[in-house]
């Protein structure tokens, strides 16, 4: 039975006073700061160089910290942030299309249903265009017009461009900047990195975060390492629902055992579905692909009008393009004729399941609609399509043997990114002192729902321009420590419970591998607590997750020896973190009793099937206290607005 | 539509790094069509946890061709028969019922075999801390419209950029060198008005810490670009020389 505590309130969430314009520069100019000859002796610890940790870390090693970085990929540029594709937005107002900082404050607080800190998502605004200039001085190649100039198209969600994009893979070129500043500090002997490192424990001594323990991946061997402050930069955990978008190895250890020792774990049920990735088909499937959003700018999301043409193009009777248009349904058009198919995520998500639920799937096993390029090929020919999307087309037909300049693409939504994450305050600490989280991992600026392009600004907003200065305020008073011993009983404890906890899980030798219990259980979280939830079906889901924990604990197999490369021990180990999440992320969906942005419970709805949210009740972010027991305690962060009214959020 | 084959598997077994190592043979029913190279090898893998062996180490992420994990000689070729494609974009549709594959390490020298099909090539990186950057700090750099570059040029640095760092370059070559990496890489910055001022120290680093690495020499045999899944072109290679030599000529006034 789902069970939870309410605790006090959080009322420190060290937002600086004044007008929401000047937050930031004030901040910035009043914080304290450290020496250049005492940063020499101060020791940074950041997990993950995606984005957010490898800006981060050439950014500190820059002021002079030492700096050691840890991932568990076998080098940094192969962090899930390579995989993005469409692009990063900024408010350059390059086109003169009327966009700024507020446009893109207020888009981005909109976007997210009102469910996000506005301090915070000013700030994520007001440092946007710095990210575009430092990219550029970095090399990163970004799209350019004929005069030399940098290229924008537009996202879902916004009716300005302000994306900058480079081809098709934008996440790529933005990380190969970062990783080469990285780098340079590497060369410099500034940053010492750890590849095949995985994180397995943050160490605590005396309340503040002072070490992590490692394994490393190749031997097995469990390390100490300490500093004066640790980062994480870990990361989404959108695998929890096994089939997602994110790259195989994308997991919620870091966050989850960090959580374990004290931090929150704010909005975990706000998580994103995407709605345009191919659609799962056998029970091989090992995770699904993404079809970027920007081609929503020129594709026209569609399914047959008539059911007699739904079952005749599904059996392959007749092709797509035989049906004419007057018995197309471009039913995002029609419900939503001001954005049409550029409507926020989650809008189109729910819109796509309805369409398939009712029947319309245009696939004879699973579901799926059609995006379809036709009018878009027309209008602006070949050249132009191949331009923007040509990458994104030979993929898809890779994938799938069919190629979209014949045929339209058949896409369905799936899990793509997780709003939820580690509770920070302005200074992207977390409530543990010494332990920030930074990008992905953290919960901060989108609320219940992300706008496209907005991750890629926030991981680097975070890593390059925010944490550098806040940390330096809580360094400020470290100066004087020494660093920490790794031979201190708190780094015993830690090594010894992570150790007891692996060869635990090891010794369990039961029969079902871990890849089959997680389809499993992924399966039940994508079912209840997936694009819809119902506090009926969230209660039922929470009993069968904790049988899922059980099984796992008498039945799953973890073949090979400990003190080796052994991704099925490292696998479980991640497995029973997302089991754990889940059954909180379930809590989480189950207590707030309102649809907002990606979390749509179905009893909270207009009678037009749009989300109702409850602001009188519910205008808070939720920040959960782990207590070793299946009753977490829930600490309330009112959200208050003074910028934007909260109003309906309407694409109509 | 989707059909499904039988397959033959050879597979090159090697528990750690002083093992020597040798092909193991599997036979795997039933394999749909539909399925990816690495999707294939999860099955594989889900048969051997079943039979209680130890199952296949093989390095993979994002299994959509950007990441540049995977990797995987495929009946001699790094990355498999198809042009332009990653082993993790590779589809079983293009296997023949009954067929025999043989599944291999990518093999040089400054690779090690970490285990089974997984290589170390943390190498790249080493090259890349030499000279694979642009020295800028964080900061306040200059608006980012006030360094126009001309699209031609531009596209041609992007080129360059979409290397993905994968290694089967180095694979495919005959004497394992790794000069379409380093050239992809310096190319992509000394086209760029950015990476003018670092331009004759970059490369020269870059070349030297290639050859500190132990990669072989560059004799032009082309097998690089064909198996490259980005199909970086030779041409970057002929850039990579001519930098090279330019760098040479040019006395260096400082260096830090
Ligand atoms: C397919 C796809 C396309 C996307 N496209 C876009 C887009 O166009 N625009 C946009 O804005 N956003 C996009 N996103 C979202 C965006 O890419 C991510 O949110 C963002 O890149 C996350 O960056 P990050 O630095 O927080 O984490 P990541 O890039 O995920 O990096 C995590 C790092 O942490 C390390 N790590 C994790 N756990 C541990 C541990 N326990 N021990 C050691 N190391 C650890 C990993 O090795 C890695 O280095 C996309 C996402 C997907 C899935
Ligand atoms: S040049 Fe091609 S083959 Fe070589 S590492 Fe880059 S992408 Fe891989
Ligand atoms: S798994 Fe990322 S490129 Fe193949």
């Amino acid at each position: 039975m789902i069970k939870f505590r309410e605790g006090t309130p959080i009322t420190e969430s060290a937002v600086p006073p004044g007008p929401m314009d000047r937050k930031w520069v004030d901040y910035r100019s009043k914080c304290r700061l450290v020496s250049p000859a005492n940063k020499q002796r101060l020791t940074v610890i950041v997990v993950g160089a995606g984005l957010a940790g490898a800006s981060a870390a050439a950014t500190l090693a820059q002021l002079g910290y030492n700096v050691k970085v840890f991932v568990y990929h076998d080098s940094p540029r192969r962090a899930h942030s390579i995989a993005a594709q469409g692009g990063i937005n900024a408010a350059k107002n390059y086109q003169g299309d009327g966009d700024s900082i507020y446009r893109l404050f207020y888009d981005t607080i909109k976007g997210g249903d009102y469910r996000s800190r506005e301090a915070n998502v000013w700030r994520l605004a007001e440092v946007s265009a710095n990210i575009i200039d430092q990219s550029v001085a970095l090399g990163v190649p970004f799209a350019r017009e004929y005069g030399g100039l940098l290229a924008n198209r537009s996202f879902g969600g916004v009716q300005v461009q302000r994306t900058f994009y480079a081809r098709g893979q934008t996440g790529q070129q933005l990380l190969l900047g970062a990783y080469s500043a990285m780098m340079r500090w590497v060369d410099r002997k500034k940053i010492e990195y750890f590849p095949y490192h995985e994180m397995l424990d943050v160490v605590l001594i005396d309340g503040k975060a002072r070490g992590v323990i490692v394994r490393n991946l190749l031997t097995g061997e469990l390390k100490r390492y300490s500093g004066h402050a640790v980062v994480l930069a870990t990361g989404g955990y959108s695998n929890v629902f096994y089939l997602s978008t994110n790259a195989m190895n994308s997991n919620v250890t870091a966050a989850w055992r960090a959580h374990k020792r004290g931090a929150y774990f704010a909005n975990p049920a706000f998580t994103q579905i995407h709605p345009t990735c191919l659609p799962a088909e056998g029970k091989y499937q090992s995770k699904l692909t993404l079809m970027s959003e920007s081609l929503r700018n020129d594709g026209r999301v569609w399914v047959p009008k008539e059911e007699a043409d739904v079952e005749r193009v599904r059996s392959g009777r007749i092709k797509p393009a035989d049906i004419p248009e007057e018995k197309r349904d471009y039913f995002l058009e029609r419900m939503y004729p001001a954005f049409g198919n550029l409507v926020p995520r989650d809008v189109a998500a729910r819109a796509i399941k309805k369409m398939c639920d009712a029947g319309f799937s245009v696939i004879p096993e699973g579901d799926a609609v059609f995006l379809d390029f036709k009018d878009a090929i027309a209008r602006l020919g070949r050249d132009v399509i191949d331009q923007r999307y040509g990458n994104l087309f030979e993929m898809y037909e890779k994938i799938t043997g069919e190629s979209p300049w014949d045929t339209p693409m058949k896409i369905y939504p799936a899990p793509h990114y997780t709003m939820g994450g580690l509770w920070v305050d302005y200074k992207l600490q977390t409530n543990v002192p010494g332990l920030f989280a930074i990008g992905e991992c953290n919960f901060s600026d989108h609320g219940a729902n992300r706008l496209g392009a907005s991750a890629l600004m926030q991981g680097l907003a975070d890593g390059y321009f925010v944490l550098p200065y806040t940390i330096g305020d809580y360094l400020a008073d470290e100066i004087r420590t020494p660093l920490p011993d790794t031979q201190a009983p708190a780094f015993d404890q830690a090594e010894k419970e992570v150790r007891s906890l692996m060869e635990k899980i090891y010794q369990i030798g039961g029969n079902t591998s871990v890849d089959e219990l997680h389809r499993t259980f992924g399966r039940i979280m994508w079912d209840y607590c997936g694009i819809s939830r119902t506090a009926e079906g969230l209660q039922k889901a929470y009993g069968m997750v904790c049988d899922i924990e059980e099984r796992f604990w008498k039945d799953v197999k973890v073949p090979g020896k400990l003190d080796e490369k052994n991704s099925e021990l490292e696998k479980a180990q991640r497995l029973l973190d997302f089991i754990q999440l889940g059954k909180l992320m379930i809590i989480d969906a189950f207590h707030r009793n309102e649809s907002c942005g990606g979390h749509f419970r179905e009893e909270y709805q207009t009678p037009e099937g749009e989300p109702l949210r409850n602001d009188e009740e519910y205008a808070y972010a939720a920040a959960w206290e782990y207590t070793g027991t299946d009753e977490p305690v829930l600490h309330k962060e009112p959200l208050q607005f003074e910028v934007v009214k909260p109003s309906v959020r309407s694409y109509k | 539509m989707s059909k499904t084959i039988n397959l033959t598997l050879k597979v090159w077994r090697q528990s750690g790094p002083n093992d020597k190592g040798g092909f193991e043979t599997y036979s795997l029913q039933n394999v749909s069509t539909r399925m990816s190279f690495l999707e294939m090898l999860d099955v594989l893998n889900q048969q051997l946890i079943a039979e209680g062996k130890r199952p296949v180490e093989f390095e993979h992420d994002c299994r959509e061709g950007i990441c540049g994990a995977c990797s995987l000689v495929i009946n001699g070729r790094p990355h498999g028969p198809n042009y332009r494609t990653t082993t993790c974009q590779l589809h079983m549709r293009h296997f023949k019922d009954g067929e025999t594959i043989y599944i291999e390490p990518f093999r040089a020298d400054a690779f090690p075999v970490v285990k089974d099909l997984i290589v170390d090539r943390s190498a790249f990186d080493r090259i890349m801390a030499a000279g694979g950057y642009i020295s800028v700090n964080t900061g306040s750099p200059q608006d980012a419209n006030n360094i126009p570059v001309p699209k031609p040029k531009a596209d041609k640095a992007f080129d360059a950029a979409e290397c993905i760092g994968c290694g089967a370059c180095v694979a495919a070559c005959p004497n394992a060198s790794a000069m379409l990496f380093v050239a992809a890489k310096v190319s992509h910055l000394s086209l760029l008005p950015q990476g003018e001022p670092e331009r004759e120290r970059r490369v020269r680093r870059m070349i030297e810490a290639m050859d500190a690495e132990g990669f072989g020499h560059c004799t032009n045999t082309g097998a690089c670009s064909i198996e490259c899944p980005k199909a970086i072109p030779q041409e970057f290679i002929n850039r990579l020389n001519r930098e090279f030599l330019r760098a040479s000529f040019i006395t260096e006034i400082t260096d830090d």
